[in-house]
């Protein structure tokens, strides 16, 4: 989230797309309630479904699953066409006005550069205009044709109400009624928010939905501004600590990025990540890159980690692929990986394709399983019948449980969505023999280590050289932890203006990632939480909500990465000149000598306006980017492509051109490919979900979740149910190129059959819950009937849009 | 059947067999703790009255079972019944005639058979009622029947349970002041017999047939 | 609920007064349900079975997402969905969702219809709450509901409904469900005040749109102690066949109403006429003269 869950309530208008919000996040959606009650807030859902979100909106939208691009850019077009954009805001605070370099082009679906064989772009070209200065070249009268705001015109111009409901399938009358609301908060004083989740991530152009949602929400100047922002719904409680810490493949805690294979030199690695202003006196924040860097290397090796060693560089692996799920599970079904820890993880359910996970992780040597519960992965060698139908003795993988304590049962801080790091204490013991994670992977490490004491090895450095100062080595508490990704002192830290005077005590937490060196001096774990054990103490434990201005901002409840601010950008919230856009909604203003107000300021606090630094401060140009550059791997406008399983087979934005059907950048492996359906065997669009009644895998095994959701159902439109004979209630194989899955059907006019480029197109809804574990009646899991595909920048598999074929049974 | 005088002609009737008999008491019996037990449900005041079978919940369920045994008693004892209770001319005349009945005054009325009027129109009222009784009671009743009916079903049941009930136990009370009132039939039901006498003061026509037959059998000794 | 420490203002089967002295001077309590605010999360469920001690059974999808399909013994409470195009906005869907339970009635309709002292009654706040301890099984309380909310547990064949929470409510709490609805969708305050709050939804509802919203307090049934706002409420049978004028049936009152005291001065004028008769004219006997003639007439036949 760029904002927060209590900011939604300022919203003048909320749009929830890729996302079920009063589905998924029920609690958070109270602050829907709250903006629609007290803000007068109007409500807009666009949705496959008629969702329980839908259920409470103003107007609700149809939309052919996968397509959200086609909506969205249509919402752009409309905004340019009427000029409903907010002037002012889009002038100074984006790049509107930035020269793009001649030879950037796009037709017929594909950008300059593309290379099908590698199925990747050669993004050169994708770039601004840049002069001998280093700076980017600008028009601010924005006559220049190919300043970005022209070129982006051009681009969405193609995306007409007509071509919006051909491709969409959403009604003209509904769409343009949505546009004219949404370019409602083009004004100084409303806002629009958006909140979307894994509608919208679980698509092969899942990154760029959202960031054409970004650029809607760009045009009207919600971003920065109370009641507006980009919001993403986290689902599992702390996947957004997740993230911040780095758990992803190619990640380092705080977003930093691990070298790659060819990235063996240290002050290269460095100079690439600490980007230089490409416009005049802008900050560019990420130039303290090093700082950070090793900061976090100063966490994890301590002494070990020295100037001379270039921070213990060599001890972090350089990696020659992204290792991301789908990667991982394929070479797994290669044959090449021997051991998996999944640990709270159940990719044989949450993976796509079951068929291939089972064979996948049949060909383990071992398998650990760390979880509170029994899971389909921690079974996947039994034959439940019907539902895994395997043959126990061909499965030769050792299958390990280690029972783990959950959430309730530990200390800690959890990260919310909108990136409070809120301390919570257990309720209760763990039971029987479970551990903590903590005490598992300590135990883990601390025998590892005394392996490789005792035996050596490769490259033993790493292992050995680990600061592990915990008092109890096989039980660092989280309190210990916190302090350590937050940052502390390593000497004292003396103040650069006045050396006669120290800031910081040696062992003192941080105040802040300000205070962050690159000299070795200062340790943090993850940069962008320091601060959160601050000096004061742990700041992750306050529960003081006071709301002086009444909007929300209660900034001493837990504390908000980073810096405790609450709405990231909120300097766009004000003019060029400091001035509140809305001063009804304040975040931050300038008095003359400093920016004040409700939030941390996102910007130097005592920056006068007037220096022209621009509130996108993390950014190179100072400003927000609607031109991707080179940061997207399928172009720096998104555009519309079909589902890698597409009821129609082409693109009807880019007829022609048969390499521009799907996403011609996205991760798809070779087999998984030859394993998509055709919309002739499987004419029906199906997208999975869940619901409210249930978390994920887990709660099948709480009888209280299952009596309120007991067994498995796929949801059908009245229109496919009469084609094929079904009554509600009645049971039905739903099948895809990669299996079948048997379930009871709930017929509804919730699912409406849509006219697709005058193609009737029926959307099956798969909630996901079941499987063969648990107290609730077993099914089958819904991922076997998904495909292995991934969008090309996050890896996130396409859940959401593939192909099936419903039967009776 | 023992005479119970040497005199012939003054040998008791016999009224009611031993079956018959039996029949009767057993209906009059469970009647009795149906009926009480029913009216423990019917109004608050006589909810004591549930004590008799043991409390409330033990009226609840007692009550519908007695209630069943007591619909079937009365079945076999109202089909060996039915063919003397045919409604005839002279019933209805009789019945015009109640009030010399009443006052004790029934020469005047045409002669009777095994039945009188009013002990037919009795008789219809008891099958009408235990039917309504039965076919009503099985509606509300919960625990076995009810969830297939309707709950309008169920409140007009327990409306027509309540108004057999009520015309039941009324018609129960004239019935049991009748038999007190028309001396000699208690010993008809309890001891089987009536003397001649009452059965030509009361059941004049009964009584010729029944000399009639008796003698024509002695005749064709 | 036993042990209660509200003032009882009704109790079942009884027919004296209750102890009415002491009044609920701060006004009744009410619980609002929001049907504009509900987005049918089932957590009032999950909530009601925690704070009760109650299990259903895991049981069956039968084509919807109504779970368990019924109130049972175990289910105080339950969402019921129904899907409605909207012919006055051009046919659009609405997904009308409705949390089902006990109303309780001003006039309660189940109270009326018990016949086992003290099962039922109705506290001075306006709770109406089974005591199963004096409760009998007989089911007569089904009948007498309006809103067909009370079971009969085939465990122990007592009858169950929402109680309101009466033993939360006695020491100061609200409800189990209102505290777990995450969208403010239930809310619980005395009776007034929930109709303020009511009023305020219902002039937002009509800003959208819904000309017909309003406020469920049937009347028929004296009000409710649960109110509903309704987008449509000229139509409450849309919501899954909440009637429209809900009043305790002409059966039940007919049953549990005059007859009462009527029947029984019936059986006892009955009695008593034998009795007066038996006063007045006297037992029909019969007397020598009858034996006589009875004689006599055998005599004729014999030789007849």
């Amino acid at each position: 989230m760029t904002n927060h869950w209590v900011d939604i309530k300022n919203a003048d208008l909320v749009l929830i797309m890729g996302g079920n919000a009063a589905e998924a996040h029920p609690c958070g959606f109270k602050w829907v309630t709250e903006a629609k009650a007290h803000n007068k807030a109007r409500l807009i859902v666009v949705d496959p479904r008629f969702t329980r979100s839908a259920s409470v909106a103003d107007v609700y939208a149809p939309i052919r699953a996968g397509t959200d691009i086609a909506f969205l850019g249509g919402v752009i077009s409309y905004l340019l066409a009427n000029d409903k954009i907010q002037r002012d805001y889009v002038i100074n605070y984006t790049d509107a006005s930035f020269i793009v370099r001649e030879d950037f082009a796009f037709n017929e679906g594909l950008y300059s550069g593309y290379n099908a064989e590698k199925r990747a772009y050669d993004k050169t070209s994708w770039e601004y205009e840049i002069g001998a200065d280093g700076f980017a070249h600008t028009d601010p009268t924005l006559a220049h044709p190919r300043c970005v705001i022209n070129l982006m015109k051009q681009h969405y111009s193609r995306y007409t109400p007509e071509m919006v409901e051909r491709v969409c399938g959403t009604p003209k009358e509904k769409f343009q009624q949505i546009c004219q609301m949404i370019s409602s908060t083009s004004t100084t004083t409303r806002a629009m928010t958006i909140m979307y989740a894994l509608g919208w991530t679980q698509h092969s152009v899942g990154s760029q939905m959202i960031r054409c949602a970004a650029m809607v929400q760009l045009l009207l100047g919600n971003i920065g501004v109370s009641g507006g922002g980009m919001n993403a719904l986290r689902g599992h409680s702390n996947i957004q600590g997740l993230t911040d810490l780095g758990l992803l493949s190619n990640s380092l805690p705080g977003y930093i990025t691990l070298p790659f294979d060819r990235e063996q030199d240290y002050e290269k690695y460095v100079a690439v990540r600490s980007q230089k202003p490409l416009r005049p006196n802008q900050m560019s924040y990420w130039q303290n890159f090093q700082k950070f860097f090793v900061s976090l290397q100063k966490a994890w090796w301590g002494d070990a980690a020295t100037a001379e060693n270039h921070w213990g560089f060599d001890y972090l692996p350089k990696i020659d692929k992204l290792y991301d799920m789908l990667q991982v599970f394929d070479l797994m079904d290669q044959g090449k990986m021997n051991g998996y820890l999944a640990q709270g993880f159940n990719p044989l359910a949450a993976a796509p394709n079951k068929a291939k996970m089972t064979a996948a992780l049949s060909k383990l040597k071992y398998l650990v399983v760390m979880d509170p519960l029994v899971t389909e992965t921690s079974e996947f060698w039994r034959n439940f019948g019907v539902h895994h139908d395997v043959d126990s003795s061909k499965i030769q993988t050792e299958v390990i449980r280690l029972p783990v304590s959950c959430f309730a049962e530990e200390d800690g801080a959890l990260v919310n969505s909108g990136r409070w790091l809120q301390w919570h204490w257990k309720g209760a013991e763990p039971p029987g023999e479970a551990r903590t994670d903590i005490e598992i992977m300590a135990e883990l490490y601390t025998r590892l280590r005394k392996l490789y004491q005792l035996e050596g090895g490769a490259y033993p450095d790493p292992i050995l050289n680990l600061s592990w100062r915990y008092i109890h080595p096989n039980k660092p508490t989280p309190e210990e932890l916190a302090k350590e990704y937050c940052g502390q002192a390593l000497t004292d830290l003396l103040d650069p203006k006045d050396p006669t005077k120290v800031l910081r005590k040696r062992g003192e937490q941080l105040a802040g990632f300000g205070e962050l060196r690159d000299d070795g001096t200062t340790l943090s774990g993850c940069w962008i939480f320091c601060g959160a054990w601050g000096p004061n103490g742990n700041l992750m434990a306050r529960r003081d909500n006071a709301d002086p201005t009444g909007i929300g901002q209660t900034l001493n409840w837990a504390w908000s990465w980073p810096a405790n601010r609450r709405v990231l950008y909120n300097r766009a919230s004000c003019d060029t000149n400091g001035k509140p856009f809305n001063p009804e909604r304040m975040l931050v203003a300038w008095n003359g000598k400093q920016w004040i107000g409700s939030d941390t300021p996102d910007y130097k606090v005592d920056d006068d306006p007037s220096l022209g630094v621009g509130p996108f401060i993390m950014n190179q140009e100072g400003v927000a980017r609607f031109f991707a550059r080179g940061n997207m791997v399928e172009g720096p406008f998104p555009e519309h492509y079909e589902p890698f399983e597409s009821p129609l087979g082409y693109n009807p934005l880019s007829r022609n051109e048969p390499r521009a059907v799907s996403n011609p950048a996205a991760r798809i492996f070779k087999a998984d490919r030859d394993a998509l359906g055709s919309a002739a065997q499987f004419p029906h669009v199906a997208t999975t979900y869940r619901l409210t009644e249930h978390f994920h895998y887990w709660t099948k095994h709480v009888r209280l979740n299952a009596i309120t959701q007991p067994e498995q159902f796929v949801e059908i439109g009245t229109a496919l149910a009469d084609q094929i004979g079904v009554a509600a209630g009645d049971r039905v194989r739903v099948s895809s190129n990669r299996g079948h899955i048997e379930a009871v059907a709930v017929v509804t006019k919730r699912i409406r059959a849509l006219n697709i480029d005058g193609k009737t197109v029926h959307t099956v809804g798969i909630p996901i819950h079941w499987g063969f574990t648990g107290l609730a009646r077993p099914g089958y899991i819904a991922n076997t009937l998904t495909p292995f595909v991934g969008d090309g920048n996050s890896q996130t598999p396409e859940f959401k849009a593939f192909l099936v074929k419903v039967e009776k049974v | 059947m023992a005479d119970t005088t040497s005199d012939p002609s003054r040998r008791t009737i016999e009224r009611y067999t031993p079956n018959e008999r039996t029949n009767h008491w057993t209906v009059a019996i469970v009647f009795i703790l149906t009926a009480l037990s029913g009216l423990a449900l019917f109004h608050p005041a006589l909810y004591w009255l549930s004590g008799l079978l043991g409390g409330g919940t033990w009226t609840r369920i007692l009550h519908p079972f007695l209630g069943v045994l007591m619909a079937i008693c009365f079945a076999l004892l109202a089909a060996t019944m039915w063919k003397f209770n045919r409604m005839e001319r002279r019933d209805w005349q009789w019945l015009r005639q109640g009030r010399d009945v009443l006052n004790n005054r029934e020469a005047n009325a045409p002669e009777v058979g095994r039945y009188n009027g009013g002990q037919k129109l009795l008789f219809f009222v008891f099958v009408l009622c235990v039917l309504g009784l039965l076919l009503s009671g099985l509606v509300i009743w919960r625990q076995y029947f009810s969830l297939y009916f309707s709950v309008g079903v169920v409140r007009a049941a327990a409306v027509v349970h309540a108004i057999c009930a009520f015309v039941m136990i009324c018609a129960i009370v004239v019935h049991i002041y009748a038999a007190f009132w028309v001396k000699g039939s208690i010993a008809a039901m309890t001891r089987g017999t009536v003397t001649p006498g009452w059965a030509w003061k009361h059941h004049r026509a009964w009584f010729r047939e029944k000399i009639h037959a008796t003698h024509s059998r002695t005749r064709s000794d | 609920m036993a042990l209660q420490s509200l003032d009882i203002v009704r109790r079942s089967a009884t027919t004296t007064h209750p102890p009415t002295v002491r009044k609920a001077q701060t006004g009744t309590v009410a619980k609002l349900i929001d049907t504009t605010k509900c987005i049918g999360c089932k957590a009032c469920q999950v909530a009601c079975m925690e704070w009760n001690d109650l299990r259903d059974e895991i049981g069956t999808n039968v084509g919807g997402y109504q779970n368990p399909h019924d109130l049972t013994d175990q289910s105080w409470t339950l969402m019921r969905f129904a899907e409605y195009e909207n012919p006055a906005r051009g046919g659009d869907l609405e997904w009308l969702i409705r949390k089902d339970g006990c109303m309780h009635c001003a006039d309660p309709g189940c109270l009326k219809a018990c016949p086992a002292p003290g099962a039922i009654v109705q506290y001075a706040n306006g709770i109406v709450d089974f005591q199963e301890e004096n409760c009998i099984g007989c089911g007569y309380c089904i009948a007498g509901c309006p809103f067909n909310i009370p079971r009969i547990s085939q465990r122990d064949h007592k009858a169950y409904k929402c109680t309101l929470c009466s033993d939360r409510v006695a020491v100061g709490l609200e409800p189990a469900c209102i505290k777990s609805c995450p969208t403010g969708a239930l809310v619980w305050g005395t009776k007034e005040d929930m109709h303020q709050h009511a009023a305020e939804r219902v002039e937002d509802l009509k800003s959208r749109g819904f000309d017909q919203a309003g406020v469920y307090d049937p009347p028929g049934v004296g009000g409710t102690h649960v109110m509903y706002v309704l987008h449509h409420a000229d139509q409450p049978e849309l919501y899954n066949g909440l009637p429209e004028d809900p009043r305790i049936s002409l059966s039940t009152r007919l049953w549990k109403g005059v007859t009462k005291p009527l029947a029984l001065a019936g059986i006892a004028l009955t009695a008593l006429a034998g009795f007066f008769h038996f006063i007045r004219v006297g037992r029909n006997e019969t007397h020598e003269s009858d034996e006589q003639a009875a004689a006599q007439a055998t005599e004729r036949a014999r030789h007849g």
